[in-house]
């Protein structure tokens, strides 16, 4: 069985985030890293082959399409346990959309090949659009299985539960198929000190457009299929009113908040 | 004028209110028309509904042969009825679903999309909030057909009274559309409260509440309230995931938002931090969701909460 698991370098959540003057993402002046989400398609990933009757047979390919530094989230997930990386890199692919993204993914797949199992994110951390994963299978096409929050697999055969707006929901599909996980699959595993040892000998493909067969006219910021006009940062919200509760107090001030902004 | 086209968020016919905000969206860039997938017995009330609110056309496709089937129909359905309208513009409800459609379709029409819109103006033009609520963001499809997934709460619905004719579509749906078949559904119990995305107020608890959600409850209940969570609440089992807001729950955007017990982390704030009047109710004055409140008690929630649930009822007689 063959894995690829999808994996994006973001910038860390927890910085302070910012655009480019040309509105795309400041991914340089940011630190980056694996989204944290994307642990959770690794770890499940690793399950899928760890459950496996015969581990060894099982190949996870770490996948990523992003600048220079985005081969450091291929890093992580291959000290997790992933087996080998591929890193697409092409000043072109600047400033891609999802469209042109999932383009570029779907791609690598191909290349890569004879591939079972994409394992995906429910979203990205810094975009966050929540829609790769079924481009992915739109261009493949394959089932898609996505939003799981539990996986159950029986050889080609797989279930998920996925929490939908108005019902919980198992769906199944025959592999090949794009898979997406939710963070209540399980919390994702730390590197061990092996693992990252181990991770230094394992391959790490670098590939450009070119490589792919994609035109560089068909991604990238002049391509994209939407831009972004305008960008403002909000305004910072002006310093509320704190107030400690003492003997009941609290209680009374917070009503007569509420009454004074016509909530009551 | 061209068409743009709703595709219809419903419950067996019943149409949930973010359609209504889409079809009063829709008025602003073109002709409304509405695309009601579902059964044929719930189509005739669905139309009605629509009508209120401005369709002047309802594209009705019968999803006895789809319906068991995930998000890759409807795409498909939709694609043939863009296919036939050359809309202006395709609106769709941000939700899991609603953007997974859109993905597929914006594939399929070589079109570009925009997600999670909070506003839509002529042109059209998108505002999108982005990076937990710290950055708004004016966006514009420039490829094909635009399609836009707009989030709950974007527009005041304002009924408008349309032709609502009725066109059936017969759709043709691929063997390969119909390969994630859904085994087994079921629905969301209902809480008797508003719907968490399209609610007024939201009053949520956190780990601070030790399990015990009874004061968050009784407190939205003399508010008229929508009961959240946040996720440490949901790890404890204590509330299910449909509950939680955040990165990796709901976001919700309502007038005022009630936080107790809720230290106030990055991934919470991502999924409240647009609310228009924030408050907070923790023991600890260093939390930093205090950093975001218009209003704040530092204190014991389960003694502001009832008190102050009480003194609601009270004024209100
Ligand atoms: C990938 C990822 C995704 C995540 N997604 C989400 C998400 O979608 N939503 C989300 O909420 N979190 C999410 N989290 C978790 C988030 O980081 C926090 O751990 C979580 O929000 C904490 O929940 P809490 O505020 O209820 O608990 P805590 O951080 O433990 O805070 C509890 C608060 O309650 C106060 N308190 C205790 N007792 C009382 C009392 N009697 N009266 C008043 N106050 C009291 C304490 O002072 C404290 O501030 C995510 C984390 C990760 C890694
Ligand atoms: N540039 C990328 N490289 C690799 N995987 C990606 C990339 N962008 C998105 N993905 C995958 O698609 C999922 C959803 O992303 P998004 O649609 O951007 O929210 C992520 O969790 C990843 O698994």
């Amino acid at each position: 069985m063959n894995i690829v698991v999808c994996v994006k370098f973001v910038p860390d959540s927890t910085a302070d985030q910012a655009f480019e003057s040309d509105n795309t993402v400041d991914r340089v002046g940011v630190p980056g890293l694996l989204s944290e989400l994307d642990e959770y398609a690794v770890e499940q990933a690793l399950q899928l082959k760890e459950k496996n009757a015969d581990p060894e047979s099982v190949t996870v390919t770490a996948l990523t399409v992003g600048p220079e530094g985005a081969a450091d989230a291929i890093r992580k997930a291959l000290q997790m346990g992933a087996d080998a990386g591929v890193h697409v890199v092409d000043d072109a692919v600047a400033g891609s959309d999802a469209l042109a993204t999932s383009k570029v993914l779907s791609a690598a797949i191909t290349k890569i090949g004879g591939v079972d199992v994409i394992v995906c994110g429910m979203a990205s951390t810094d975009g966050g659009m929540s829609v790769v994963p079924a481009m992915l299978a739109e261009r493949l096409d394959l089932p898609q299985i996505t939003f799981a929050s539990v996986i159950e697999s029986q050889g080609d055969q797989f279930r998920i539960k996925r929490d939908g707006d108005t019902a919980t929901e198992v769906i199944g599909a025959t592999a090949p198929l794009v898979l997406s996980v939710t963070d209540q699959t399980g919390e994702a595993r730390y590197p061990s000190f092996k693992g990252i040892m181990a991770a230094k000998k394992k391959p790490l493909d670098t590939w450009s457009l070119a490589d792919l067969g994609v035109e560089a006219s068909q991604v990238g910021l002049s391509a994209a299929w939407t831009a972004v006009e305008s960008t403002e940062a909000r305004p910072p919200r002006t310093a509320g009113t704190i107030v400690t509760d003492e003997d009941g107090s609290g209680a009374k001030a917070l009503t007569e908040f509420l009454a004074s902004k016509k909530f009551i | 004028m061209s068409e743009i086209l709703v595709l219809v968020d419903h419950l067996d016919g019943a149409v949930r209110k973010p359609t209504y905000e889409l079809l009063t969206i829709a008025k602003r860039l073109g002709e409304p028309a509405a695309v009601f997938i579902g059964s044929a017995a719930s189509a005739a009330g669905a139309v009605e509904s629509v009508k209120k609110y401005g369709a002047e056309k309802v594209y009705v496709v019968d999803d006895s042969e789809i319906k068991g089937y995930l998000v890759a129909p409807k795409a498909e359905a939709l694609q043939q009825i863009a296919a036939q309208a050359s809309p202006g513009a395709i609106l769709i409800t941000s939700s899991a679903e609603g953007k997974e459609i859109a993905g597929r379709l914006a594939v399929k029409l070589d079109s570009g999309l925009i997600t999670d819109a909070v506003d839509v103006q002529a042109g059209p033009v998108t505002t999108q909030s982005v990076f937990a609520g710290n950055f708004t963001v004016q966006a514009k499809v420039t490829q094909g057909t635009p399609i836009i997934t707009v989030k709950p709460n974007a527009a005041a619905p304002e009924e408008s009274a349309g032709a609502g004719a009725v066109e059936n579509v017969a759709v043709t749906v691929s063997d390969s559309a119909k390969k994630a078949q859904i085994v087994a559904s079921q629905p969301r119990e209902s809480t008797g409260r508003p719907e968490l995305t399209e609610a007024a107020i939201v009053v949520s608890g956190g780990r601070g509440t030790g399990g015990n959600f009874e004061p968050i409850e009784n407190f939205a209940d003399a508010l008229g309230a929508a009961v959240g969570a946040s996720r440490a609440a949901v790890d404890s089992g204590w509330k299910p995931h449909a509950f939680q807001i955040g990165q990796t729950g709901k976001t919700v955007s309502p007038q005022l938002y009630v936080a107790a017990g809720i230290s106030g982390a990055i991934q919470h704030r991502a999924g409240m931090q647009t609310s228009k009047t924030i408050v907070a109710i923790n023991k600890d004055e260093e939390a930093p969701l205090f950093e975001l409140v218009d209003f704040g008690v530092v204190g014991d929630l389960h003694t502001v909460l009832p008190a102050a649930t009480a003194e609601i009822i009270q004024r209100k007689g």
